[in-house]
Order: structure tokens, then sequence, then C-alpha cells
């Protein structure tokens, strides 16, 4: 499986490149940076099935950080959702690969999103819905770093706390990077990990590149009693493609034909200085 | 008219989320800690598995209420519509209106009559935010009666809505029996020379309105015209061309509220002249309910006085 994993892995970011690539537009940064977390959920831990993507018992997933719509384009086709040749269709005129996720344009999706700091409210409601209607699914949320600047998720974080909701596990991809410069510099978010403990979360720090890691970590959430999980992952903004790595200016812009090639070598050779 | 019984329309937001609650699981009822304001205390107090409260955080409520409707259930979110409206308003339109899910949006203490609290609890914009969203139904019951039915009635509607009711007790005029049917203006009295649209409480003050201008010789027909979205065209356009003139009346900004939907019809459907008693594109004030409203002219004298004007401007 671990070779497996590695392998899609590299199809995911070939897939994310080139999909911005064709629509001239983008987010490669956080979309490359979230791979392994996105392969470990679809491609191990969740329980769902491609076939029935309305089932009212599929684990849940969303992608608070809608503009890695990308990334779980690639994971969805690649898992059998649809078509992987709709992937080149990203952000064109009528494709269902809306530029942001929209849920009503693609099965698969659980929920649209684009806004920032919306998710983790959405995965509490649903996990209270889980409670409520006595099913046993559990809803994933991925975060970015710069987005839990918005209050919101820390209004949501204190409910997920004040409802002991263990069916919710959140994952901060913490690449350090947003769309003017380093997390850091512009608004410090840091730490993370002691931020979420004095909410009231269960923190489990993780490498977001080790997928084996990972599916261990999401193991151990799913142990966890009587409160939320958050995943803290250790990533990389643009992993995998050098001259992309931990460069703001690769949050929003899509590669040339040059620079695709480049890209597309390197995650071929499995170069990375990440 | 004098003696007519005032009841706060809360109130039947309350009731009618109780009648719910009694019959059905998939409702849920969230506040964000105003619940004795909004009378989802009621709900509380009765039906504990049905209630949430999440604390002062209106846009965590929104979303939280989102996720409870992609699990399958059918959440009532309830506040101050000033506050939930506005604070929340990219939630309720990127993930509800944008997901088409069946979240209610219970906006309180509508209105200028909110009083001594001032214009930051006047929710007095709320009807335009809520109007321009695709997807988002928006009614504005006339008492409490009313929002009773309307809140029942908006359990199964696909996709969002939005109800606004006041926090003062308002004459009630409407009973069990009068009927009430999302999307068609309710017509409360006949009249030939011009016709008044209203909503919430200037409902009552139009029908004052009415028996006093009657006494001059003119016919005023009323409207309740409580859903403004989808807004009644037919009920529009028929008073356009029988009464030839048209007043609305509404405790709201004078821009993008009901006036707003009325004239949007009118004006490709059927022009005539038109007038409106609304909040004149200004805020609100401290101050007791009734002093509020006659000071910004949302009275049945108001509306009198808009009628003539409206009569004076039509075509002979």
């Amino acid at each position: 499986m671990e070779q497996d994993l590695r392998a899609l892995c590299r199809t995911l970011r070939r897939d994310i490149l080139t999909m911005i690539h064709a629509a001239g537009s983008g987010h490669p940064g956080g979309s490359l940076s979230c791979v392994e977390i996105l392969a470990a959920l679809y491609f191990d831990v969740m329980r769902v099935d491609p076939q029935t993507p309305g089932d009212p018992d599929r684990d849940r997933f969303l992608l608070s950080k809608g503009h890695a719509a990308p990334a779980l384009y690639s994971a969805l086709a690649e898992r059998g959702y649809f078509d992987p040749a709709l992937l080149p269709t990203l952000r064109q005129l009528g494709s269902p690969l809306q530029g942001h996720p929209h849920m009503e344009s693609l099965p698969g999706l659980d929920c649209s999103s684009g806004s920032l700091g919306q998710g983790l409210s959405i995965a509490n409601g649903l996990a209270l819905a889980a409670k409520q209607t006595g099913r046993s699914y559990r809803t994933y949320c991925l975060l970015g770093d710069g987005e839990v600047q918005e209050g919101q998720i820390w209004e949501a974080a204190m409910t997920a706390a004040q409802f002991k909701l263990d069916n919710v596990c959140a994952i901060v991809d913490d690449n350090g990077v947003q769309l003017d410069g380093p997390t850091d510099e512009i608004c410090r978010v840091e730490p993370l990990d002691e931020k979420f403990k004095a909410f009231g979360w269960h923190v489990i720090p993780v490498d977001g590149h080790d997928v084996d890691a990972l599916i261990a970590a999401f193991r151990q959430a799913e142990a966890v009693k009587g409160q939320p999980t958050v995943l803290i992952a250790q990533c990389v903004k643009g992993k995998g493609v050098s001259f992309m790595e931990n460069q703001c200016a690769w949050h929003g812009k899509a590669p040339n034909a040059e620079e695709l090639a480049a890209a597309l070598a390197e995650v071929e050779g499995g170069v990375s200085h990440g | 008219m004098d003696n007519v019984k005032k009841v706060p329309q809360r109130d039947g937001y309350g009731l009618g989320l109780l009648e719910l609650c009694k019959t059905r699981p998939d409702v849920m009822v969230l506040d964000a800690d105003v619940a004795a304001s909004t009378r989802t205390n009621w709900v509380r107090d009765q039906y504990p598995d049905h209630f949430y409260n999440v604390g002062i955080s209106e846009q965590d409520l929104v979303g939280t209420a989102a996720g409870m409707a992609l699990g399958g259930l059918i959440p009532y979110v309830s506040t101050y519509g000033v506050f939930l409206s506005g604070r929340a308003f990219d939630q309720i339109r990127t993930t509800v209106c944008y997901n088409n899910l069946k979240v209610r949006f219970g906006g309180a203490h509508a209105g200028i009559s909110v009083g001594p609290d001032g214009a930051t609890h006047q929710a007095l914009e709320d009807m335009a935010l809520a109007r321009v969203l695709p997807r988002m139904t928006v009614i504005a019951p006339c008492d409490s009666e009313e929002t009773r039915k309307a809140v029942i009635a908006a359990a199964d509607i696909d996709g969002p809505v939005y109800f606004r009711f006041g926090r003062e007790a308002v004459p009630v005029v409407t009973d069990e029996n009068t009927p009430f049917q999302l999307g068609r203006a309710r017509l409360v009295r006949e009249g030939s020379h011009c016709a008044v649209f209203a909503c919430g409480a200037m409902v009552y003050e139009a029908m004052v309105a009415a028996e006093a201008l009657a006494e001059k010789g003119i016919s005023l027909r009323v409207y309740d015209l409580h859903t403004i979205k989808p807004i009644d065209q037919d009920a529009i356009v028929t008073a356009a061309k029988e009464c030839g003139a048209i007043v609305t009346a509404e405790e709201h900004q004078i821009h993008a509220g009901l006036f707003g939907a009325v004239s949007e019809v009118v004006v490709r459907s059927c022009p005539v002249p038109m007038e409106a008693v609304a909040v004149e594109d200004t805020f609100g004030q401290s101050g007791p309910p009734e002093a509020l409203m006659e000071r910004y002219g949302l009275t049945a004298a108001g509306i009198a006085a808009a009628a003539e004007r409206a009569l004076a401007r039509k075509v002979k």
C-alpha cells in the first residue's frame, strides 16, 4: 500500500500541475501541500464508495481551504468518482470543476467551499446530525494555516469542544505561507497546537507528507472519545516542485509550458528540496 | 379597531417551532444566546433534544446549521435579524444558498419597533440582504398567528427561507382559519382607487388607513404581501391594472425591500404611480416603539398620506 500511495501522490501532483496549467489560473502551492493528506483520507481512512456518493452513512470531507480544489478534484477522479478526462476542464465555462468546489456540480463533493473559515462549522453541524440521527460517520475538515486567521474557525473550535464532537477530525495544512507571504510575518497563527489544546481539542502533530504517519494519526484520532481531534500537519507549500516550494508567489499562479515541464520532471523524478 | 388583541410576532415563531418539534424528528432549533428573546427557549424547555445554543457566534451558528442540513436535518436558526442577515451574510450566501440547503432563518426583533436598544439592534436592511440571494424565500408575516403558520409552512420548502418578525406586541389581524399560502398575497380589503401592499405590522396600519380614507370617499385596497420572495406577480399586476396606483408599506429601509420588490414587478408589467412608506435611507435611534413608528412615518396616517399622493399622480 505504501508504494501504491506514493505513486498515487505523484499522479495527484501531476494532475494538479497539468490542470492548473491548462486552466491558466489556480492555486498550485496549497494544492501540492495537501496531496498526502487527501491520499490518506480518500484511499485509506475514509469509509466512502464512489458508486454511492450520496450514501447517508459515508464519511464526509470538507475542503475548507477551497482554493486547493485541484487537489481534491484529482483525488476524487483517481478514486473513481468521475472520469479523470474531465480534469483539464478545470475553471472552463460550463465545467463541473469550478474554480472552487461547487457541490451541486460534481459527484463526491460533500459541500461547496471557497470563502475561507467556514468549513469547521459545517463539519460540526454534520457531526451533530450524525449524533442526532444515530449514524456513525465521521467528518474530516481540511484547514489552511493562513485560514485559521478567520475568526469563525475559533467560534467553531469552541462549538466542537462544547458538544464533545469526537466524530470531528480537523487537519491544519500547516505550510507556513499564505498569499502575501510567510504566515509568521503577516499574522502569526502559531503555536497552533497550544491554541487548539486551550480550546479543548486533542492535538496530534504529524508530518503532512508522510502518508503512513498520516494514516496512523487518523486512526489515533478515531480512538479519541469525548473531544474533537486536530492533526497539525507540517507541510511544505508547493511540495514536490523545488521552485514552487515555500514561495508565496506560487500561491495562486499557473505554471507556463516551460515551468510545467520542469515541474513534471521533478515530480516524476521524486526530487524535492522541501 | 381600537380593541384589537395584541401579541408579539415572536410568540408565533415559538409556537410554530413547538408544533413542528412535536411531530418532526428532523426539525432542529439553533440559537445564538438570545433564546429568551426569540422564544426558542420554549423549544429548549419542552424539546431539549431539538435545541442547540452555540453561543454568541452568528457565523458559526449558520455554518453549524448548514452542516445539519447536509446531514438531512431541517434547522431553524434564530437570533436578531440584524446580526443574522448582516454579520452572517457570507455564510448564508456561500454556504447555505449556494448549496441550496434547507436552513430556515428566524430574524427576530425586525424593524424599528425594537425601540430602546437603538439603531444597532434595529433590523432595517434584512429583507434587502435576504432578497438578493438566489434561492432564498423571504417571508414577513403580519402578526403572531401568520408567523406561526409561516414557520410551519416553511418546513418543507426545498431551499433556504428567511423570516422576519418583530419584538413588540402588535395587533393580531388573522386567526387560525385565515388562509395562508406561501407566495400568494392575501387580499385583506377590497378597494378600487389605490392598492396598498404591506408586510409585517404595517398590514394593520394599512387596514386603519383604509378605514380613514373610506370616510373621505377614497377606496383603498389592502394586501398582506407576506411573501416578499418569490413575489406574487399576479396580485401586483392585477392591483396595478384595477386600481391604477400602488403604495407599499414596510418597517424597513426604503431601498431594496418591499418597495423595491413590488416596483420591480410594476415597472416591467404595468407602470402606475407608486409611493412608499418606509424608513427613508437613515438609521434609527432609541425610543419607545410607538414613538419611533410615529417619528419615521410608519403609521396609518403615513399610509393614508402616501395613498393620496399616489392618487394625485394618477393619469386622469
